[in-house]
């Protein structure tokens, strides 16, 4: 499996010896037939203790093959090629594995009737997550609005502005600290500042949004700030020497040069607020009807309805579980499609680069 | 930038789903929101609002559904956000009815302490929601045990520790329990479950369980899983593991019979109606507050949760008191208590207890 | 925006007259440049008044239970009550970044310069899908699927290293009977930081200089000896803080731990029995729904206590990394 992608820029045979392709496919199954056998030995062993002594072996092996065969240099580098792809490979594994459980259990209800009803009187089967579907749209589209331009000012600020003053040493501070803020903690914040205001137990879609909006900001700007300052200092004078002043610089040349790594951390503080269950429990709280007025009264979102179908469900439990797997079915497809668009964005407006 | 990807998400957004749903009539949400013309045959309409023990939540479900297919005008909503925070909003008057696992405390339900509920009005605790907990296990090869309390209680204390242990085996003759350490599960979270198991425990087993009850569990060892569902999912996919949980949320786990003396009993929902039946009133309340001083010992199955509804005597605010009536005297009545044990499996309240709730809500001002 | 454009450009660079010792070149204030300035800078403060206001609201919040009579507390005497959870939040934080940062690097590496370049827009959507999955589902993962799986590993490793000095304090028995330990809620931690940490380190890996590679491959280095020498040292101070990020959301992280985690009040190592020590943040979520009057203060200033350990973190990292700061574009 990691034959392929080995490094085919070192294909030089003039001046040092070179394993053949297969070597690390046949290590590989060489290496696992013999520690599965030997381990097999000392009594039937767990499969993940068999991978990962499989594993360390196969990367010790190959090292010392190809130190012997090819020098120290290429055994570390293709050592690190190994290790490289097994990290992306032990990525996928989770993923693969969540995906495949999501789609199985979700595609059950993931009918019509799901995307047309909501779950106002409905007992046991049937009913639907419009509401939900609805909800999740406004809160975060709110939370979107409010903490997108906000982040992204606070990036521009802290890379073209402020440069190292105390208030931009503040900011990058305290906006790390935010970033750890408790999801729970900012839920609470939300609804105990609406209970001020409104009177204490209210739950509302926009208190959800408020408290999203305090976990997204920081990523926001983290991310922003991070793609701004990669963006090369020569754009920016070239751009001064051709006397555009610096707000025109900053819109024209540096945002769009940075408009990949914008949108991808935009999209990906949207994906990450989205999929939020603990703020919004306590905040846009859970109803059975249709709201789409997020200033007054319960709003549902999806994870809401996904956690409260599976956690409370009625007898028999199966529709619940059934509505609560196509629930996070349609939040991880709403967060593909919005994953999608920003990238097409991202390709289309962005200034193409030597990648 | 994030303009037009938020344009373009809910423009596509709005391609594919209409703003309301097919269930939902033209008139009932609006009609609730503006207090409009609805046709509703009891002439009944607005928007009740509850919160609280998330134990109920699929028996409010039921209720919902059926209390608003009868009256269209209204919409009810119920958030299972807990039972603290149920009784929180109860006090600071955010919601018009609450659900808890536990009734106020005499110290708490005084006059005035609720911005909710009229001046020298106070609580009424209502049991309105009854459900046996069912003492699950996972152990291949058996589906039947009978366990004493104290034998329970030695299990969940940590004192009994193999399944094929002499106390496990005295009660359950013909049993092939198999050399296998126990896993108890409890519930991680704090919960009025785990109060009235640890209640029960701490009750009838005696010296056994030594702690007193409480809704976080009081050990540090043992397994711990969060919500009934986390306790069955813990139970389903260990090995050796007994645990708690809500009996209508059992499903196929095996279910212990608990008892003395030969005589066992299994958390069906008679039983544990017959135990709460069997025990009395809490002395020393104002009329028609109804808290039960939960005998574990009676007769019948004595690990049973009885979740209140929380109302004023009379409220502050009269503008939603003929709904709170309406709705929890659909609760309370045959009707609804039924529905609830076919949907969420609970137990029907025993009928001189319903008669005493019903008066209660009856005289709700 | 069109109008101050025109106008804008039209009169740049306008020369002082009245500085006639220095040869300093003022740019006339510009509308469209106070307004972005004015913009830019109030937002940056608006973020610093809603993190005061957070503050405002847990520190207020908290005195309550911080001066009460541990007597009339919900769950007991502050510090003793908070403690574990403290300790919890940060070993099961520590643990999950030792999982994910190796693993997110490696990704970000693998998908900026190994894997085929029509290959790794597509990979890197892959990865980035994780994201979207919620912590609900992640929580429900981690029960059904994970902990099965992975108890079988955690015998053998009690039974392997269990016994051995120094190892033993980590892999001592008995192993949880269903695998919810600390560990497993940390890979799940470590798969939820994922995406965070490789999208942004995968984009920062993207922006080396490609003059950079391609002078180091020039001198006969090799692709790994290229990425030591010029992608790793660009890009770690973005690295930096894509882990900071991902772990702030491993610091706070609520309900995947809640619902995976088998919880004790105790101080432990240990990562496969089943008392391990909570989380504030999944505390929080367990206890809340019952918390009543001064119990709602109490797990209140258990955040705050969160709070200033995302501080101490934080600053920590600020100052290892204050050395560093040369590599930055923008500086």
């Amino acid at each position: 499996m990691t034959a392929t992608t080995m490094p085919t820029t070192t294909d030089n045979q003039l001046t040092a010896g070179q394993l053949p392709r297969f070597s690390a496919i046949a290590m590989l199954v060489v290496v696992v037939a013999v520690v599965a056998g030997v381990m097999a030995l000392f009594g039937t062993p767990a499969i993940g203790a068999v991978v990962i002594v499989s594993v360390l072996v196969f990367l010790a092996a190959m090292y010392a093959l190809s130190w012997a065969v090819e020098g120290s240099r290429r055994a570390a580098d293709r050592t690190a090629g190994h290790v490289v792809t097994g990290f992306f490979v032990l990525a996928l594994l989770p993923l693969v594995s969540l995906v495949f459980s999501t789609v199985a259990k979700g595609l059950e209800r993931f009918d019509v009737q799901f995307f047309t009803y909501s779950m106002r009187n409905v007992i046991g089967e049937g009913g639907g997550a419009i509401h939900a579907i609805w909800g999740t749209i406004i809160v975060t589209g709110l939370a979107t609005l409010i903490s997108v331009p906000i982040g992204l000012f606070t990036a521009i600020y802290l890379v073209e502005y402020a440069g190292s003053n105390k208030l931009a040493a503040a900011i990058r501070l305290f906006v790390d600290v935010m970033t750890g803020i408790p999801s729970i903690v900012a839920g609470l914040f939300a609804y105990t500042v609406f209970s001020l205001i409104l009177g204490p137990g209210t739950n509302s879609g926009l208190s959800g949004a408020i408290a999203l909006t305090v976990l997204m900001i920081p990523t926001v700007v983290r991310s922003a700030e991070e793609m701004l300052r990669l963006v090369p200092n020569e754009l920016r004078e070239a751009s001064y020497a051709l006397g555009v002043p610096k707000w025109l610089t900053i819109a024209k040349v540096v945002l769009p040069t940075a408009l990949a790594g914008l949108v991808t951390g935009v999209v990906l503080a949207i994906a990450r607020v989205m999929g939020e269950t603990a703020p919004l429990l306590v905040t846009a709280g859970i109803t059975a009807s249709m709201n789409i007025n997020p200033f007054a009264d319960p709003m549902a979102t999806l994870p809401v309805f996904v956690y409260y179908q599976y956690m409370t469900p009625g007898v028999p439990q199966d529709p619940f579980y059934a509505r609560a797997w196509a629930g996070a079915l349609v939040l991880i497809l709403i967060v593909m499609g919005l994953n999608a668009i920003g990238r097409f964005i991202a390709w289309k407006f962005a200034p193409k680069t030597g990648r | 930038m994030k303009l037009r990807l938020t344009a373009a998400l809910g423009l596509s957004a709005a391609l594919l789903l209409s703003a309301c749903a097919a269930n939902e009539g033209t008139t009932d949400t609006d009609a609730a929101a503006t207090g409009g013309s609805s046709e509703a045959m009891s002439g009944l309409e607005g928007t009740l609002s509850g919160k609280g023990a998330s134990s109920m939540n699929s028996a409010q479900t039921t209720w919902i559904a059926k209390f608003q297919e009868a009256n269209p005008g209204v919409t009810v909503n119920y958030s299972p956000d807990g039972s603290g925070a149920g009784r929180e909003a109860f006090m600071g008057g955010g919601v018009d009815f609450a659900g808890s696992d536990r009734a106020f405390t005499p110290e708490e339900n005084v006059a005035g302490a609720s911005a909710l509920c009229a001046e020298g009005a106070y609580a009424y605790d209502l049991p309105v929601y009854v459900s046996p907990i069912a003492i699950i296990f996972n152990v291949e090869g058996v589906s039947e045990l009978n366990l004493t309390p104290e034998v329970l209680a030695g299990i969940f204390a940590g004192e009994i520790t193999n399944w094929n242990d002499e106390a496990i085996a005295a009660t359950n003759e013909g049993v092939e329990l198999p050399d296998l350490t126990i896993t108890p599960v409890h519930r991680s979270d704090d919960s009025g479950t785990t109060e009235n198991f640890t209640d029960y425990m701490h009750v009838t087993a005696g010296d056994v369980w030594t702690y007193e009850a409480d809704g976080e569990w009081p050990m540090d060892s043992g397994e711990a899983a969060k919500g009934t569902s986390g306790v069955v999912a813990a139970v389903t996919n260990g090995v050796g593991t007994i645990g708690y949980a809500d009996a209508s949320q059992a499903g196929e786990l095996s279910v212990v019979k608990v008892g003395q003396d030969g005589n066992f009993f299994g958390p069906t929902a008679e039983d544990a109606a017959n135990a709460v039946a069997n025990s009395p009133v809490e002395e020393g309340r104002e009329e028609h507050d109804l808290a039960i001083a939960l005998d574990r010992g009676a007769e019948g199955y004595g690990i049973v949760l009885v979740s209140y509804a929380l109302a004023c005597s009379e409220y502050a605010d009269s503008a939603n008191t003929d709904l709170v009536k309406a709705y929890l005297g659909y609760i309370a009545s045959e009707d609804g208590q039924n529905d609830a044990a076919e949907t969420a499996g609970s137990a029907p309240l025993a009928d001189s207890l319903r008669e005493q709730v019903q008066a209660a809500i009856d005289s709700i001002a | 925006m069109a109008s101050t454009e025109t106008g804008a450009t039209s009169e740049s660079l306008p020369q002082d007259p009245t500085n006639d010792l220095q040869s300093t070149i003022h740019g006339k204030a510009r509308l469209g440049d106070k307004v972005f300035r004015n913009l830019s800078t109030g937002s940056g403060t608006l973020i610093l008044v809603i993190l005061a206001a957070v503050a405002t609201f847990l520190v207020g919040l908290s005195i309550p239970a911080l001066t009460a009579d541990p007597e009339e507390l919900q769950y007991g005497a502050f510090w003793a009550y908070a403690l574990p959870f403290a300790f919890g939040t940060v070993w099961a934080s520590f643990l999950s970044m030792l999982f994910a940062v190796p693993v997110a690097i490696g990704i970000a590496l693998f998908i900026s310069h190994y894997a085929p370049r029509r290959l790794a827009q597509g990979l890197g959507y892959v990865i980035d899908l994780l994201a979207a999955v919620p912590s609900v589902v992640f929580g429900l993962w981690g029960i059904n699927t994970l902990a099965p799986l992975v108890r079988p590993l955690y015998v053998w490793l009690a039974d392997n290293f269990g016994d051995l000095p120094v190892l033993g304090w980590f892999f001592a028995g008995p192993v949880s009977g269903t695998g919810r330990t600390i560990l497993t809620a940390a890979m799940v931690l470590a798969v939820m930081v994922l995406p965070i940490i490789t999208a942004i380190s995968r984009e920062v890996f993207l922006q080396t200089p490609r003059l950079h590679e391609e002078a180091s491959l020039a001198l006969g280095a090799t692709r790994w000896e290229m990425i030591r020498q010029a992608v790793l040292p660009f890009g770690t101070p973005g690295v930096v803080s894509a882990c900071m990020l991902g772990l702030g959301r491993a610091l706070g992280e609520t309900m995947a731990i809640a619902m995976v985690l088998s919880p004790a009040s105790v101080i432990s190592f240990e990562l496969l029995t089943p008392s391990n020590p909570n989380t504030i943040a999944g505390n929080i979520a367990l206890a809340f729904p019952e918390a009543f009057g001064l119990g709602v203060n109490q797990l209140i200033a258990t955040g705050l206590v969160l709070f200033v350990i995302t501080l101490a973190v934080n600053m920590t990292a600020r100052w290892i990394l204050a050395s560093r700061k040369e590599f930055s574009g923008a500086n």
